[in-house]
């Protein structure tokens, strides 16, 4: 390994990881780099930076940085730091997990946590399929598209929207950017760092070795490319118009932003004080 | 000085008692989910957690219940969660998690009959070998196991004591029997009681996380404190990143089941009861062995060299106390309200000195006194 500077996020990775087990073309740098300099560009102290993640390519996001890490099972990475965030309210807890992670085998949570306001911030790579096992089909794959599990095209699973979900469940920050949307993601991200409450930020990535080798998008560029030519940036969007279709364009942008709503963690603290001042 | 439990003698059921034991130990975080026979539990920590400063949260399913006390402790708080046997069976691969990540946290399963729904509302013991083995892969466990309303109170403070002192895991095997059985209980003087706090580190240079002590245990680190903390379900190695390979696999897993079973003596815990002259020895735990100290009354009234060894530990097996047992006496009779989870274990620890035979059944009720009485006529 050279010891050189190699690149400006290098402060916040562990180096000595490195090589990541990440493809080639897959959206995962991109949306380390974007979170890295959100951190960065607030000049939030890394020490109170951690993050949780939970199984599969995103998952593995936690091990790279620098920062206090926690990969834990197959979809819990929401309860995980929900307790974390509960018994030390004063750290930025940060869950970075795919979309099978999140919204399949770690549903439950997702929905809950938003309903009850936890207060954590939730960026949701979504890749559309189960990249880590072997390309399956998922909870947010488009209808029609080919996966492992869908060999004759998915005609079987309609996708969620999983901006919809966050929203109706009660989170306060529902934003969705693409690995092609930079700017914008990192801009999202300070701005729901800055913010208190569940929020979630989906990020449309690339899995050109899985998911794009199976829809005629073999090469990385042709992925970008896709979402490109596909995502449509619009002020105000309504997340119910932010289904995504296969061959069509989707709504990208900021969909929810609640200020002061009251987070469970202040529910919490404030039952604490009833129940002390009635003893 | 202001108790977080007023030392006393209180009228408590069997989870009265192990939610006070809870908070006396310094449980301030708990997690869990509606599940009968364990209810009286969380509706008792919901009302008390919060007079002490606690965190009372109830999750959306067990599976959140058990990730979300692992979060809390790992935030720093001693933290538990109460279930029954379907829960149990759904927190089986996070007791997983808190074994290989090494995380203190305790389990209250407060046993019910089963498989699948069974008898929510009836006694049964039968999730003793799934508290072993419940979790996939090789690894050690401690379990403890209350017989009487005291000793929920005694052994949760116990099984906290275990957790933080190991690093690990440790479970309660109660039951319905117990959970709902009221007597009197004394909490005594905090400076009466030991206390085990988790060894912490102090320095963020150079820290690694899983590199242990003589002890083979880690100290653990506060997060957010810039010691870089690393952790994961993984095999990992000594930073705590994945190391997927059989030679780190191989050590660590040793590690993990070395640290709790070269101290076993530490943990191991059982009252022998009218043992000195016994030819026949009955072995039990749990509610079953409420029935068996009065089998054994009952067989002594009738001139029967008989006695009583009563597990407050079940995990680890005290293998080499059976051995010694077993090298005097005739037979063991085990009294358990399944189809003979102990009755094996104890059969394997004689290693063929004396044999061990089961009484009980498959859960629903009591084991009455009379059917250990009419066992131990049989093999006498």
């Amino acid at each position: 390994m050279s010891t050189g500077e190699l690149h400006p996020m290098d402060k916040y990775l562990r180096r000595d990881r490195l090589p990541h087990i990440w493809c080639p073309g897959c959206g995962m740098g991109i949306i380390m780099n974007a979170f890295g300099r959100a951190i960065e560009l607030l000049g939030i102290d890394p020490k109170k930076v951690v993050v949780v993640s939970g199984i599969g390519c995103a998952g593995r996001a936690s091990g790279y940085w620098g920062f206090d890490g926690f990969h834990t099972t197959h979809g819990r990475p929401i309860p995980f730091a929900m307790g974390l965030k509960l018994a030390r309210p004063d750290l930025h807890v940060c869950v970075i997990s795919g979309d099978g992670d999140l919204l399949a085998i770690g549903g439950n949570h997702f929905i809950h946590a938003a309903r009850r306001n936890v207060d954590i911030l939730v960026i949701l790579v979504n890749n559309f399929n189960y990249g880590m096992t072997g390309g399956q089909v998922g909870p947010t794959t488009p209808e029609r598209a080919r996966t492992t599990t869908t060999p004759y095209g998915n005609y079987a699973e309609p996708p969620f929207n999983a901006v919809w979900l966050a929203a109706s469940s009660g989170a306060v920050y529902v934003a969705r950017w693409t690995v092609y949307h930079v700017r914008q993601l990192v801009k999202s991200i300070m701005t729901a760092f800055q913010m208190r409450g569940f929020r979630v930020i989906e990020v449309i990535s690339t899995c050109p070795t899985d998911f794009g080798r199976r829809n005629r998008m073999p090469d990385p560029l042709d992925n970008l490319m896709y979402l490109r030519e596909h995502a449509v940036v619009k002020k105000n969007p309504d997340p119910k118009e932010a289904e995504i279709r296969w061959g069509e364009k989707f709504i990208i942008g900021e969909f929810v932003r609640i200020e002061g709503r009251e987070t469970y963690g202040d529910r919490v603290r404030k039952l604490i004080e009833i129940a002390q001042r009635r003893m | 000085m202001e108790y977080a439990v007023k030392p006393g003698i209180y009228f408590w059921s069997g989870n009265d008692a192990l939610a006070e034991g809870a908070i006396f130990a310094g449980c301030r975080f708990f997690a869990g989910y509606p599940i009968t026979p364990s209810n009286e539990v969380s509706e008792r920590l919901s009302w008390r957690l919060p007079q002490v400063g606690g965190i009372f949260v109830q999750m959306e399913d067990e599976i959140g219940s058990i990730v979300a006390i692992i979060g809390a402790s790992w935030g720093g708080l001693k933290a538990m969660t109460a279930t029954s046997g379907p829960g149990f069976s759904l927190m089986m691969e996070n007791i997983g998690l808190a074994i290989m990540m090494e995380v203190p946290i305790v389990v209250a399963n407060i046993q019910r009959g089963g498989p699948s729904t069974g008898l929510p509302t009836m006694i049964g013991m039968g999730d003793v070998q799934q508290a072993r083995w419940g979790t996939h892969g090789p690894h050690e466990i401690i379990a403890v196991s209350p017989s009487t309303v005291q000793e929920c109170f005694d052994l949760t403070i116990t099984a906290f004591n275990l957790a933080e002192k190991f690093r690990t895991p440790v479970i309660i095997l109660m039951d319905e029997g117990l959970s709902h059985l009221y007597e009197r209980v004394r909490v005594p003087e905090p400076k009466d009681v030991i206390i085990i706090n988790r060894k912490m580190a102090k320095d963020p240079d150079g820290y690694l996380p899983y590199l242990p002590d003589k002890d083979l245990i880690p100290p653990m680190a506060p997060v957010g404190e810039g010691f870089r903390i690393q952790t994961t379900g993984l095999t990992h190695d000594e930073r705590g990143y994945p190391a997927v390979n059989a030679e780190a696999h191989n050590r660590l897993i040793k590690r993990l089941i070395d640290k709790i079973r070269k101290r076993k003596n530490e943990i191991i815990d059982y009252q022998k009861y009218r043992m000195d002259d016994a030819e026949v020895v009955v072995v039990s735990y749990g509610s079953a062995a409420r029935s068996a100290k009065q089998a054994v009354d009952m067989a002594r009234e009738e001139g029967l060299k008989v006695g009583l060894l009563r597990l407050k530990t079940i995990w680890p097996f005290p293998d080499e106390l059976i051995y010694s047992v077993a090298q005097k006496v005739k037979a063991f009779v085990v009294a358990e309200i399944n189809e003979g989870q102990i009755t094996r274990e104890v059969e394997r620890a004689a290693k063929g000195e004396a044999e061990a035979h089961w009484v009980g059944n498959y859960g629903g009720r009591w084991i009455y006194p009379e059917e250990i009485v009419d066992k131990i006529m049989e093999v006498i």
